[in-house]
């Protein structure tokens, strides 16, 4: 999903009807908002994290200190680790990370949804998607923290709904 | 919390700095781990630094945790920082690492390790200009400074790897680096080893892929690209207006007022002290970047007043005056004469150029100092004072030399200590000595005054918080003031025992007259009264007058402390300065400028160089020291002319006016404007616009850069749309060709008003050529106007610039000296090389002033490197090769300046084979040979020709330097000096 159509999304989600046009930079599509009162801003996380304060939803961003570095620890996680060049390699070892990091998580900061959340979500779509019904049984909890964040009221929109089956199929592999 | 750490983690670098910044630091456990260990239980990859916090929670990013320590410190991250931090993280990183690991792990040099980051740099470099700020994210420091800071500083440290040529980041890095946070964390990390410290821990890691793909940069050759249709549309709009676009040229006044509903402008220069000729330091520092700003000021229409004048009176006068056998009335008339002469020939726009011997001046002083006498800010105490028995009188400060009583350096000045930078009363000077006759002086005591600033500080500080927010005094000018707040204020005394000065109006000082520190920046006041009897409407007017001044930054306490002091005790509403613009130091080659040792540019020898004034201005501009130190440099005067000058800019002038007199009979063509060109003018705009926001910023060096950058855009333009060719080509050809022709020549026009401040005769030489009508000369709007419109005819069109040769720079070298770091690395390359040290890594530029001569430092090395190298080389060898030893100045000489890295040596490999001593030795000597023979003709034609006794010192000195250094290169003890060196 290019960067521009998943900030549309985002705009969407945090309610946002007036539509920003944004622009790419370079080869790797990064985007680009030109803001109204100022200086254009660059980057995915820069402008989502703008977009959450235009739509005063500001609790998305963390309320706490420590959530606020949390949340922003992930959207850096985002933009350096799930995007770019990862290979089929890089990615297992990422599912495997993020799933034993959730194993006592309901959200990516614990107990608060947030812009993490979201933007962790459109980021890793592309790759759940295409995971066998095993795989998803094996990083059972990012299965089941995809599955809650894709029924996340407004969050999916358009975007495909991954297939999640409740009973396990594979119960020798835990 | 708990912090784990590696040895040579480079994250640990901002984290600590974070830490530092937001006093995280406190709770902080730190716990060190190996490069492989794994903190993080749900992270596959080792990872550190990791902050564990209370909660059980990790932070494994090095930026979350900067973060982290900001938030909760209260400060939150605005997009802009966010921004940097998003940029840091996908597109500095990647670059960084692979740099890194080509240095540190690999051992690359050079291009190897800039190559993957330059772009990144440059994209910093850019944005700090671009947006005329001293950090990333505004006017203050942000953790997007701490963050990239932290990740740039092991590379950056190593002076090889600042490009600097980036100027704003080179300024930015260094403002930051100088920080107490930052420095204890550099220090912590690093360990004084430098990069190399980060070897343990980048050893371990995998090799990073080299970055691909092109960066995210704002950089001008994408902007081409970004540019919106409206800026577009903007451009040709302001174009199409032409001649028309012009607003009616202000009638010239004399004197120059203020007036009600204009920009009110009045600047001064510090006032040179008259019986010095001034160096090219003291002329870039103050009158020549005055000027530049003076004459933007005028082209912006605003109401202008330039004025500066000599300091004359004082000590220094009175000893002149002795040893010329003259009155000092009759120095400085002399001497003020001299300096008119050299500021007139280097074309500096004084409106009033005057002097503080007047009777307005003590007219003024004097009153100022009644109104603080009768309000109370003025003390009365009995003060001990040096007194040379030998000469008869009272010491003023600047006539005693002794040893620091703060930081010991041996030849501090009575009043201020130039290495430590701290204030000395003259009596605290340890082993004083009267600088006239050296014999020691006594203490005796005098009545004297003093001005009460303990008293006025409130009223002070109530000023400076009115004044500073939004203004534009240099950074180095606020940390001065706020240092000298912190520390205190203490009463200053400003009356001295001397003749010659303005007189003391009050009973029992009949014999004393006032301090220069209390008088001289009167002068401005009584320059312009003596210019006009209603200098009160610029004076005693803050509400419509924008006072800006300039001086080199020794000078901002007495601008920015002193004067306000007394004229706000005074109380008579004086305007007070808006902005100070302090340079920080020029440096001749790789030293200082020594009147004494008769080494550097003095204003008088630049007009003998043969060099025209407008270069001199040109390259001074050019390395102004802004933000930085910078050091004029023969050679780099030779690129920046042959290059900047002759290739770049005269090269597009002329061939723009040559097309038109070739192809067009000399009658500007029709233009027809393409999409294209449309572009182009919106580029140029852009430029003009930010020219326009650097100047007002006082930021002169980096303007010039725009200049340089639209005439780099014009050059470009005609080679790619190459007029000579469609010249011969069909009707819509011949079209074409006369549209690129005639934008073109405009942008020579463009070029030569936004010029005129920085080179008046080049800009109205090309005027001249150009026939540009005097309205387009005289104004210099924020839009690009066609100012030269179809059918008008310029005049014969002819070069600009002469190159200059390398022959010709090489013998000013000569003539003024120089290149002595460039001797002192010689002689240590040859050193280490006879004593199995091999690579030295660099030679820092060390301050060679602080010495009493090289040819002593010389000696000492000698003496002191078998001692030294024994110490790297480890008695058995048990250092490892490639370690990295920073030598001190300290270990060689009792100076205590030990924090002066003189060079730094790298461990061989392998020790060197004896071999190279022997084949190095005979060459190095027949070479040092030669140049004995070559310098002692020298010494003999000059002396034939009867040539001035400074030169033939000067000369004499350097033979017999390299004398010793013969004899020290044959291994025999060296002569003894003949004669003693007078000072």
């Amino acid at each position: 999903m290019a960067a521009a159509a998943e900030l549309t999304l985002l705009e969407k989600s945090l309610g946002l009807n007036k539509g920003n046009k944004y622009s790419a930079q370079g080869e790797r599509q990064i985007p680009v908002l030109q803001t109204n009162n100022g200086p254009s801003l660059t980057g995915l996380t820069t402008i989502a994290a703008h977009l959450v304060k235009q739509a005063n939803k500001e609790h998305l961003l963390g309320s706490t200190a420590e959530e606020k570095a949390i949340v922003q620890q992930w959207l850096e996680y985002r933009v350096t680790r799930v995007d770019g060049h990862a290979s089929k390699d890089d990615i297992r070892t990422l599912l495997k990370d993020l799933n034993s990091y959730l194993e006592d998580k309901v959200y990516l900061t614990g107990y608060n949804f947030t812009l993490a959340d979201i933007l962790l979500y459109y980021g890793l779509h592309r790759f759940i998607v295409d995971l066998t019904v095993q795989e998803k049984e094996k990083y059972l909890n990012v299965s089941r923290w995809f599955c809650h964040i894709q029924h996340y009221p407004g969050i999916r929109q358009h975007l495909s709904n991954v297939v999640f089956i409740k009973n396990r199929l594979y119960t020798n592999s835990h | 919390m708990r912090l784990f750490v590696s040895e040579g983690a480079p994250g640990s670098l901002p984290v600590l700095a974070a830490a530092g910044r937001a006093r995280g630091r406190a709770e902080l456990l730190i716990s060190t781990v190996g490069p492989e260990e794994c903190v993080v239980p749900f992270l596959t990859q080792p990872k550190v630094p990791v902050l564990q916090l209370d909660s059980g929670n990790y932070l494994f990013s090095t930026s979350s945790i900067c973060r982290y320590f900001f938030l909760l410190s209260g400060w939150e991250q605005d997009d802009l920082t966010n921004q940097w931090l998003e940029w840091e993280a996908t597109e500095l990183q990647p670059a960084l690492s692979a740099a890194l690991y080509y240095l540190v792990v690999q051992g690359k040099k050079g291009e190897d390790v800039l190559g993957p980051v330059r772009r990144a740099l440059k994209h910093i470099d850019y944005s700090l200009s671009r947006q005329n700020c001293p950090f990333l994210a505004g006017e203050t420091e942000s953790l997007a400074d701490i963050v990239l800071w932290g990740a740039l500083y092991p590379l950056l440290q190593d002076p090889a790897y600042l490009p600097e040529e980036l100027g704003s980041l080179c300024s930015w890095f260094q403002t930051l680096s100088t920080q107490e946070p930052c420095q204890r964390a550099a220090e912590t990390v690093l360990k004084q080893q430098g990069v190399l410290a980060l070897r343990p821990y980048l050893q371990k890691q995998p090799q990073p892929s080299p970055p691909n793909g092109r960066a995210v940069t704002n950089e001008p050759e994408e902007e081409l690209a970004t540019l919106s249709e409206e800026e577009i549309t903007m451009a040709v709009t302001a174009w199409e207006k032409g001649l028309g676009g012009l607003p009616p040229l202000r009638p010239p006044q004399n004197p120059v007022l203020p007036m009600a509903g204009e920009r009110n402008v009045l600047i001064t220069s510090a006032l040179p002290y008259v019986n010095n000729v001034p160096h090219l330091g003291n002329i870039i520092g103050c009158v020549l970047s005055a000027d530049v700003f003076a004459r933007y000021s005028r082209l912006r229409q605003w109401n202008t007043l330039y004025l500066c004048g000599t300091d004359e009176y004082g000590t220094a006068t009175e000893t002149k005056a002795m040893e010329e056998g003259l009155t000092p009335q009759e120095i400085c008339d002399k001497y003020h004469a001299i300096h008119a002469d050299i500021y007139r020939w280097f074309n500096i726009s004084f409106d009033t150029f005057g002097r503080t011997t007047t009777p307005q001046q003590t007219k003024i002083t004097q009153d100022i100092f009644r109104r603080l006498l009768t309000r109370g800010f003025v003390l009365q105490d009995t003060v001990e004072q040096l007194h040379c028995e030998k000469c008869a009188r009272f010491l003023a400060d600047r006539f005693v030399e002794g040893v620091c009583p703060f930081c010991g350096y041996e030849e501090a000045r009575g009043d201020q200590c130039d290495k430590c930078g701290k204030l000395i009363n003259a009596i605290e000077l340890k082993k004083p000595q009267c600088k006239v006759c050296r014999s020691c002086p006594v203490v005796k005591s005098s009545q004297h005054l003093f001005l009460d600033l303990p008293k006025l500080e409130t009223r002070l500080e109530e000023w400076l918080g009115k004044t500073l927010p939004g203004s534009d005094w240099t950074p180095n000018s606020r940390f001065i003031i706020r240092s000298w707040l912190r520390d205190g204020l203490k009463p200053r005394c400003i009356t001295r025992d001397l003749k010659w000065g303005t007189p003391v109006p009050l009973e029992g000082f009949e014999d004393k007259v006032f301090y220069v520190w209390f008088d001289a920046t009167i002068g401005y006041l009584s320059i312009t009264a003596n210019y006009t009897d209603q200098w009160e409407r610029w004076w005693k007017n803050p509400e419509q007058v924008d006072l800006y001044q300039f001086m080199a930054k020794d000078n901002v306490p007495f601008h920015g402390l002193v004067f306000p002091c007394s004229a706000l005790g005074a109380e008579d509403n004086y305007t007070l300065v808006s902005h100070l613009i302090a340079t920080e130091y020029l440096n001749y080659e790789d030293g200082k400028f020594s009147k004494s040792r008769g080494v550097g540019v003095f204003g008088d020898m630049a007009q003998d160089t043969g060099i025209p004034a407008d270069i001199w201005r040109f390259y001074l501009l050019y390395i102004r020291p802004e933000g930085q130190d910078s050091a004029f440099s023969w050679t780099d005067l030779l690129l920046k002319n042959n290059s900047e000058l002759l290739n770049n800019l005269g090269n597009f002038i002329n061939r723009a006016g040559m097309f038109v007199s070739k192809f067009f009979g000399g009658y500007v063509p029709e233009m027809v404007l393409t999409p294209d060109d449309q572009r182009l003018l919106a580029h140029v705009t852009l430029e003009l616009r930010h020219y326009h926001q650097l100047l007002e910023k006082v930021r002169i060096r980096d303007a010039l850069r725009s200049i340089l950058t639209i005439s780099r855009h014009g050059n470009q333009y005609i080679q790619v749309n190459e007029p000579w060719k469609w010249i011969k080509g069909t009707e819509a050809d011949r079209q074409r060709a006369g549209t690129v022709t005639g934008l073109a020549v405009n942008i020579a026009a463009l070029l030569s008003v936004m010029l005129q401040p920085y080179m008046p005769s080049v800009s109205a030489t090309i005027q001249a050529q150009l026939q540009l009508s005097p309205p387009a000369c005289s104004v210099l709007l924020t839009n690009f106007l066609c100012t030269l419109p179809a059918g008008h005819q310029i005049g014969t069109v002819s070069p600009l610039f002469q190159k200059l040769e390398n022959d010709q720079i090489e013998s000013l070298r000569q003539r003024f000296g120089g290149g002595q770091v460039r001797k002192l690395k010689t002689a240590v390359v040859s050193l280490s090389i006879s004593h199995g040290v091999t690579s030295l890594v660099s030679l820092s530029s060390p301050d060679l002033s602080l010495f009493p001569s090289l040819t002593l430092l010389l000696l000492h090395l000698q003496f002191f490197f078998p001692i030294l190298a024994r110490r790297v080389l480890g008695a058995k060898g048990n250092h490892s090769p490639g370690n990295i030893y920073n030598w001190r100045l300290g270990s060689f000489m009792a100076t205590g300046s030990n924090s002066v890295v003189l060079f730094q040596a790298k461990v061989s490999p392998k020790p060197a084979v004896v071999d190279t001593v022997a084949a190095t030795g005979p060459q190095q000597i027949q070479m040092l040979m030669d140049e004995v023979t070559k310098q002692g003709n020298i010494v003999r034609e000059l002396k034939a020709q009867k040539a001035d006794k400074n030169q033939i010192a000067a000369e004499v000195a350097k033979l017999l330097d390299l004398k010793k250094q013969l004899s020290l290169a044959e291994g025999k003890p060296p002569e003894a000096p003949k004669c003693k060196k007078k000072k």
